[in-house]
């Protein structure tokens, strides 16, 4: 299987002759299909939609409000990923927040704010945790260091949000009619498949847990068609060389010593119970939100922005109002035209349009 | 011993001042109008010129492959050489931040003559100046450089025309990973190394082989897809590259993979895209690769009349998709 053409597979999925949507919940497959130009060779009656797979994007305004509100604290540092910088709150930006003589750092590992905290044994570092169970684990073990090394400069505003059950809440919407998951390699890389199961069991869909070359994805969508094909609904590895069945024992053991389960607030989602991760009670003195408390009031989306919508997959990033017009990457209206694994921003980047 | 460092001294304009021109900056120029120190140089140069200028506030100074200074005489000499002029003076005008070390200034104005000495310019004139500690990140270079317009008609974007060739003379963004990798140190066993270069002598051998060159650019801030991008919304045609074709090193494509970065979005230093008629690109092909500067030159695509004014890239599984212009910082003070 894997010895074929990208050509042969997409001339097999043709000939199946099937009729589907397929969504995919990861920020890197929607770059990686943008990139290649890959829904435009598939059948007209296989369709791609892109779900809640954007972290920065499924990050709720009044969380990015508190973040910005943080920036401006005297004495305090933000560090960040880069995505986050430029994604519009309420009424600013980190960037604006930093343009006006707030500290923002951004950073490219967790880690990297320990050595910044050391770096400012005068002022507080905030690490912004944003992101879903691939990258929990390494931050679970960057707030385990800075306990064990007593780093008391350091805490962590934890806006982690944990897939499967954003899933199950977008389907009990009903919203849109789909017939399998492309899903996260990555993410399995950590969970394995069995949290998917529940998609066979309580809705019959089919699931592939796929790699992020347009190869990977390609083959994955052979998979799911042959699936839907037959009537199966099982979830599939197509990514065996990263992702086991049972995931990374070790890396889910960091997050459970850590990390708890909790309700979150998703952006287009809203709030979802279990489907966020906060610091267990050993780690509260590393909690951004116990150390500084403040109240972040009249929080509000752009009216018209239509990020809730494309992230549950019921608009395309075209056919919002705002795209490309009011919304783009230089003046970004809504969270999924900033990040790089934004929806809006990879038609934006790569798709043609008017 | 205790190192010697730049203090607002130096920028006073009086004694200090005059060491630092006299040992530290004459001595390592070959230049007569520079050691005359008049207020102007005196130049003779006569036919068509072109003029142009930029600033460097690269960070770190020193990275792999090059440092600020060959930076900032490169950045002058290859916008000079895409439009075909060669490069004849340059000037450059310091900015030093007070506690530099001089050492550090010494190895800059080395790399400075050197890259001179390569491209065949002449530093005639420059300044410097000193700004307090925390008013700058220990050194800007400003330089600009008058060239001699080698090619009838100049080469611009006006020119390209449905069918023509896309030519890159090496392999694209080495210069934006050496300096993240110099900034970051993200990868302990990654050989990344700036593709930092004048490339004049490149761009002369073509020229002196009476290829007719349409346009070129050099790929830097925004890397070859904006290049591309550009000289689409310019010329009004579609610029069409096929994403096999285009060069990418081996440690590039991996250092891209582990960070999520676009390679095409990378900036080079030492590259340039050229665009002439089909007929002629097997035989620039051959001329660049015979030079040292061009031995991984590639044919990577070819301008259609549609869609007009839009870079597209052919995808390895035959796709196709829209290369934009790199909208924000994909990383800051690139160059």
């Amino acid at each position: 299987m894997l010895s074929l053409e990208p050509r042969e597979v997409l001339s097999k999925i043709s000939k199946m002759g099937v009729s589907a949507s397929f969504m995919e919940v990861c920020g890197t497959h929607t770059v990686s299909i943008a990139r290649s130009g890959l829904k435009k060779l598939l059948p007209d009656s296989v369709k791609l939609i892109s779900g809640p797979g954007c972290p920065v994007c499924v990050t709720a305004q009044v969380d990015i409000d508190y973040a910005i509100a943080l920036a401006h604290q005297p004495g305090v540092i933000v560090a960040t990923f880069g995505d986050m910088v430029r994604v519009p709150g309420t009424e600013t930006s980190l960037l604006e927040a930093r343009a006006s003589g707030g500290k923002v750092e951004v950073v490219y590992s967790p880690m990297d704010s320990l050595n910044l905290a050391r770096a400012h044994p005068k002022e507080e570092v905030v690490f912004l945790a944003v992101g879903f169970e691939t990258t929990a684990p390494l931050i679970a073990r960057t707030v385990q260091t800075a306990k064990a090394e007593n780093i008391p400069n350091l805490s962590f505003l934890v806006l982690h949000k944990l897939i499967p059950p954003a899933m199950r809440a977008l389907l009990a919407l009903k919203e849109i009619q789909l017939d399998g998951f492309i899903l996260p390699g990555h993410v399995c890389a950590i969970l394995g498949s069995k949290p998917f199961l529940f998609l066979k069991e309580e809705f019959h869909l089919p699931g592939v847990i796929t790699g992020f070359e347009p190869d990977d994805i390609l083959l994955a969508l052979f998979m799911l068609v042959k699936q839907k094909k037959e009537d199966r609904a099982d979830i599939e590895i197509q990514y065996r060389r990263a992702v086991r069945p049972e995931g990374n024992p070790q890396a889910l053991k960091v997050m459970e010593e850590v990390f708890e389960p909790q309700e979150a607030n998703w952006r287009g989602l809203g709030i979802i119970p279990e489907s966020g991760l906060a610091l267990r009670h050993p780690y509260w003195d590393f909690d951004a939100r116990r150390r500084f408390p403040l109240k972040i009031m009249g929080s509000r989306e752009y009216p018209a922005c239509g990020c809730g919508e494309v992230l549950r997959g019921v608009i395309s990033p075209q056919e919002c109002p705002l795209f490309g017009r009011v919304c783009t990457p230089d003046s970004p209206v809504g969270p999924c035209m900033v990040s790089s694994e934004g929806s809006c921003a990879a038609a934006y980047h790569y798709e043609e349009h008017p | 011993m205790k190192k010697e460092i730049i203090t607002l001294a130096h920028g006073s304009g009086g004694r200090p001042t005059q060491d630092l021109i006299e040992r530290h900056i004459l001595p390592r120029f070959d230049s007569a109008p520079l050691k005359q120190l008049l207020d102007s140089a005196l130049l003779e140069c006569s036919g068509r010129l072109a003029f142009t200028t930029d600033a460097f506030v690269v960070h770190p100074i020193f990275f792999p492959g090059g440092d600020i200074g060959k930076l900032a005489v490169s950045g002058s000499i290859n916008d000079l050489a895409a439009v075909a002029a060669e490069p004849l003076f340059l000037s450059a005008s310091l900015i030093l931040e007070e506690g530099l070390e001089v050492e550090e200034l010494d190895r800059v104005l080395e790399s400075m003559s050197r890259t001179c000495k390569e491209a065949g310019v002449a530093l005639v004139t420059g300044d410097t100046k000193v700004v307090e500690k925390g008013a700058g990140d220990k050194l800007y270079i400003s330089t600009s450089a008058i060239g001699v317009r080698r090619q009838i008609p100049d080469p611009q974007p006006a020119l390209i025309s449905p069918g023509d060739a896309i030519l890159v003379t090496g392999p694209i963004g080495e210069h934006g990973m050496a300096v993240l990798q110099a900034r970051e140190s993200f990868f302990r066993n990654l050989e990344l190394q700036s593709d930092c270069a004048p490339v004049w002598p490149l761009i002369d051998s073509l020229v002196k082989a009476g290829l007719k060159i349409n346009a070129m650019r050099d790929p830097t801030r925004g890397g070859l897809a904006t290049t591309l991008a550009e000289l689409a919304r310019e010329s009004g045609l579609c610029l069409q590259a096929e994403e096999d074709k285009i060069p990418i090193g081996e440690t590039v494509r991996a250092a891209c993979d582990m960070l999520g970065l676009d390679p095409l979005y990378l900036a080079c230093e030492g590259r340039m895209v050229i665009i002439l008629p089909k007929k002629n690109a097997e035989k620039a092909l051959t001329v660049l690769k015979g030079h040292p500067l061009g031995t991984q030159a590639t044919l990577i695509g070819e301008c259609l009349e549609k869609p007009e004014g839009v870079a597209l890239l052919s995808t390895r599984i035959g796709g196709r998709r829209v290369l934009a212009p790199l909208s924000g910082e994909q990383l800051p003070r690139i160059c």
